[in-house]
């Protein structure tokens, strides 16, 4: 177990390292200068005059004139040491930005993912309870059309209605729990619908399986049947998308943060990718790969504690396999 | 990772007509303004970017700007008309060779940190701002050939330069050069940005900043140098400005209509009639400076005839760009918006001039094809060009004016990354732009061979006239040199302007008094709102 999670933690690193770099190569490919779009007033600025000699000192200042391996040694250099650096844009440290705005898109993020586990748990637990075949259709329905609605669309049309119309939400800001409702049910939405998808197919599938027959047989109670059985059983399959949910979450936030006007990862990911502010997009990519790295080690180190049968036993690989085989056709 | 693209593509395709964009003209439907101001209250603005940064000597976005030009005294103001009067100066001479200006300075203003505004505080920032360099974005550009500062006492300061800068006595009223404490000047550019550091003589002081949400000023008590042409004297009427960043277009809307925000100057054209009466009230002032221009290259074939850049401009109906953006709205008539002091009407010259562009296109051997497109030698007269701001309605409707005489116009809007990438390394047709600036330099900046040559062009007459107004303190000299140097911009169509960039106030009608300063960014001083 413990050589598991070191190499586990080793591919981790990795997998950090690529992203640093990729998206190292990638902001340099691109074919502009961030001290001219700084120049430029970012967003919403107009045409800069500056003097070419200044610009080009300035340049200097960010060591942005250096060849490029002398860059990137350099910047993975300070990165190994938890230096980011600071943003071009403003000069604020970058861990002081990231900073600030985690803790919002986290309160954010776990109260849409509270609201969606309730949503989509509820739903698919409903559709495969009920006897009614309509309100089996009906709910199967809705995780789908969760999953196509923009969401910049749903937030639109909740603010319009609640904080427009009927004024109980604001429709700005981070401050109190007011603000906080629309803005993770927006976000909330997708993520139950995927959720809600996964876990109905994986509650219906387990529901065929003979050993719910003989649990039944030993006079089970239906409830006893759903929750103790089935649903135990269906959770592998859901808990295996807690990557795609933890991507929907933070993918989410870039618009909910916009539309609701709030502050948080998302938000500074639109302006340092606008502004081209290598230092902050580069500490924003690594906290979004260790985000994913970490979900994915939590995720799969779960396994063997929902299912016993699973045994983690220095597979370095993720044994989505055997899960499959052993839960039923789950695709 | 471009993950702004879904809104900002159904905010356009719902709204259609760009944002904050508008011809000249200044409506009004401000209430009675004879109501009797009341101290005290929250004001509360929304702005639709935060670029990191409040200080006003460091930004070059008009949103920052708006703020740090509440934190800030300048040495002089521009009024409304365009001329200089006096606020920190009481007076001042400009040597006849516009390269020594000496300043007066009135007794008894201090910044918020208690240190007096001296000739000490006027070295301290012009020096720092040229140390600032680059970062000073415009600053910097007002300070070219800047050598020194003398202070032969306390209140006074002698403001030197290598050569002739008639600009800078305008510059001096500007945010820009606002005046900050001495141990601002010195401090850490960051913590300038982040408020912490930033102390200033101005009516309002930082109560509070967090990066892309808001900042909160609150008033400065004691203040008592308000300025020439200020309608009271002593401390603001506002208790607090509050700036809250509101990405979104229909948000910002929505927000001002519910009176969850009390007035921005971030409501789309087609979204302000809402707010013309009916608890709201408008006001739009065109900015100063180089209006929405088409800059076309000249260093490539097509634009190096002076025939088809002629014909480029006549084909544009100007009259109609501006009714469609903003009903009321006049056309552009100049190189230089009609709000720029100084600026000529050259609008003769911008007529929709069909036949006449027509014949020149003829003349310089372009030949109709028969898609409608003319060539010459197997090649269509096509042309790229190349644009970030939210201007795609009104280049769609330029681009089947110049269809009509058989111009292919061929748009592209990037990121701001990459048509600063092209601009700078020269390789675009045409650009297009505006440029804020509320004194007729503004053309020197952008036209001159010796300076951006945004035309990539050979040195001619027009950049002699523009050097010269340039070291020309006599203003009745000065505007005899900036028209002529303006109407050779639009005859030899160095220059096609297009449209008239308008700042537009809405606000509900509690607010009274908010107003435009002379680059029309706003002022709050003597705002205040309805208890």
């Amino acid at each position: 177990m413990t050589g598991y999670v070191a190499r586990r933690l080793g591919q981790a690193v990795v997998v950090l390292w690529a992203a640093y770099t990729v998206t190292f190569v990638i902001l340099y490919l691109l074919p502009s200068d961030p001290v001219e779009i700084m120049l430029a007033g970012g967003q919403g600025g107009e045409q800069s005059t500056v003097d070419p000699a200044q610009v080009a000192a300035l340049r200097h200042e960010y060591g942005l004139d250096e060849p490029l391996p002398v860059q990137y040694v350099h910047a993975l250099w300070r990165t190994l040491h938890l230096d980011f650096g600071s943003s071009i844009q403003n000069g604020a440290p970058v861990t002081s930005l990231i900073g600030d705005a985690l803790p919002q898109t986290a309160v954010l993020a776990v109260s849409a993912l509270v609201i969606a586990l309730v949503l989509g748990v509820g739903i698919a637990f409903l559709s495969t309870w009920t006897r009614w075949a309509w309100v089996r259709t009906l709910l199967l329905a809705l995780p789908p059309l969760g999953v196509s609605l923009p969401t910049f669309w749903v937030g639109l049309l909740l603010i319009q209605f609640f904080s427009f119309r009927i004024s109980i939400f604001p429709a700005l800001g981070n401050e109190g729990l007011a603000s906080l409702v629309l803005p993770s049910v927006t976000l909330a939405v997708p993520v139950s619908a995927s959720i809600a998808q996964v876990l109905a197919r994986g509650l219906r599938t387990a529901l065929a399986e003979p050993y719910v027959e003989t649990a039944r047989a030993k006079g089970a109670s239906r409830a006893r049947v759903h929750l103790r059985h089935a649903f135990r059983n269906a959770t592998i399959p859901a808990l295996t998308i807690g990557g795609v949910i933890v991507g929907n979450l933070l993918a989410g936030a870039v618009v909910v943060e916009t539309v609701f006007s709030r502050v948080g990862i998302g938000r500074l990911t639109v302006t340092a990718v606008n502004g081209q502010d290598i230092p902050l997009v580069q500490g924003l990519v690594l906290l979004a790969a260790t985000i994913f790295v970490v979900t994915n080690l939590v995720v799969d180190l779960l396994y063997p504690v929902i299912d016993p049968r699973i045994r983690v036993v220095g597979v370095p690989r993720r044994p989505r396999a055997s899960t499959k085989t052993l839960v039923g056709s789950v695709s | 990772m471009r993950t702004r693209t879904p809104l900002s593509a159904v905010t356009l395709a719902a709204l259609l007509v760009l944002t904050a964009c508008g011809g000249g003209g200044q409506s009004s439907s401000e209430k009675s303004a004879d109501a009797t101001p009341v101290k005290g209250g929250n004001l509360t603005f929304a702005i639709s970017v935060d670029s990191g940064c409040i200080d006003p000597q460091q930004v070059g976005n008009n949103d920052a700007l708006n703020i740090g030009r509440q934190l800030v005294d300048s040495l002089t103001v521009q009024d409304l008309d365009g001329k200089i009067q006096p606020w920190l100066a009481q007076t001042w001479e400009v040597s006849p060779d516009a390269k020594t200006f000496t300043f007066h300075l009135r007794e008894g203003a201090t910044f918020s940190d208690g240190t007096p505004v001296d000739s000490a505080a006027v070295k301290a920032n012009l020096d720092g701002i040229v140390a600032l360099g680059a970062k000073a974005s415009l600053g910097s550009t007002y300070l070219q050939g800047y050598t020194g500062t003398q202070t032969p006492d306390a209140q006074t300061a002698v403001v030197t330069f290598a050569q002739p800068s008639a600009q800078f006595l305008q510059a001096t009223s500007t945010m820009s050069l606002g005046l900050l404490s001495v141990p601002t000047t010195t401090a850490d550019p960051a913590t300038r940005c982040d408020g912490s550091t930033l102390v200033g003589s101005g009516p309002f002081t930082v109560g509070s900043y967090a990066n892309g949400s808001k900042t909160v000023l609150k008033k400065r008590t004691g203040y008592d140098w308000a300025p020439t042409g200020a309608k009271h004297q002593g401390e603001a009427y506002l208790d607090t400005i509050t700036y809250e960043v509101v990405p979104e277009a229909s948000v910002r809307t929505g927000s001002l209509q519910s009176k969850q925000i009390d007035a921005t100057t971030g409501i789309a054209s087609q979204d302000l009639p809402q707010f013309d009466g009916n608890g709201f009230w408008t006001q739009r002032r065109a900015n100063p400076g180089i209006p929405y221009n088409f800059f076309p290259n000249e260093s490539r074939p097509i634009f190096s005839d002076i025939r088809v850049r002629q014909a480029f401009s006549k084909a544009v109906d100007r009259k109609t760009l501006a009714s469609i953006l903003n009903p009321g709205d006049v056309a552009v008539s100049s190189a230089l918006s009609a709000s720029t002091p100084l600026a000529s009407d050259d609008s003769k010259d911008l007529a929709l001039d069909v036949a006449g562009a027509n014949e020149l296109l003829d003349e310089a051997g372009w030949v109709k094809g028969a898609d409608g497109v003319r060539a010459k030698d197997g090649k269509k007269l096509t042309v790229t060009v190349t644009f970030w701001q939210p201007t795609t309605a009104v280049l769609e409707l330029v681009q089947q004016q110049e269809r009509a005489v058989g111009i292919d116009l061929q748009l592209k809007q990037g990121t701001t990354a990459e048509t600063t990438a092209l601009q700078n390394s020269g390789d675009y047709d045409v650009l297009f732009y505006n440029l804020t600036r509320s004194d007729p330099d503004v053309l020197r900046t952008i036209f001159s061979t010796e300076t951006r040559n945004v035309n990539h062009r050979a040195h001619s007459q027009v950049d002699d006239l523009l050097t010269q107004q340039a070291a020309t303190t006599d203003t009745a000299q000065r505007a005899q040199l900036v028209a002529q140097a303006s109407k050779l911009l639009v005859e030899e169509a160095h220059s096609i302007p297009l449209i008239e960039l308008s700042t537009v106030i809405a606000a509900n009608e509690d607010v009274h008094d908010l107003q435009f300063e002379g680059s029309s960014r706003l002022w709050f001083y003597d705002a205040w709102k309805q208890a």
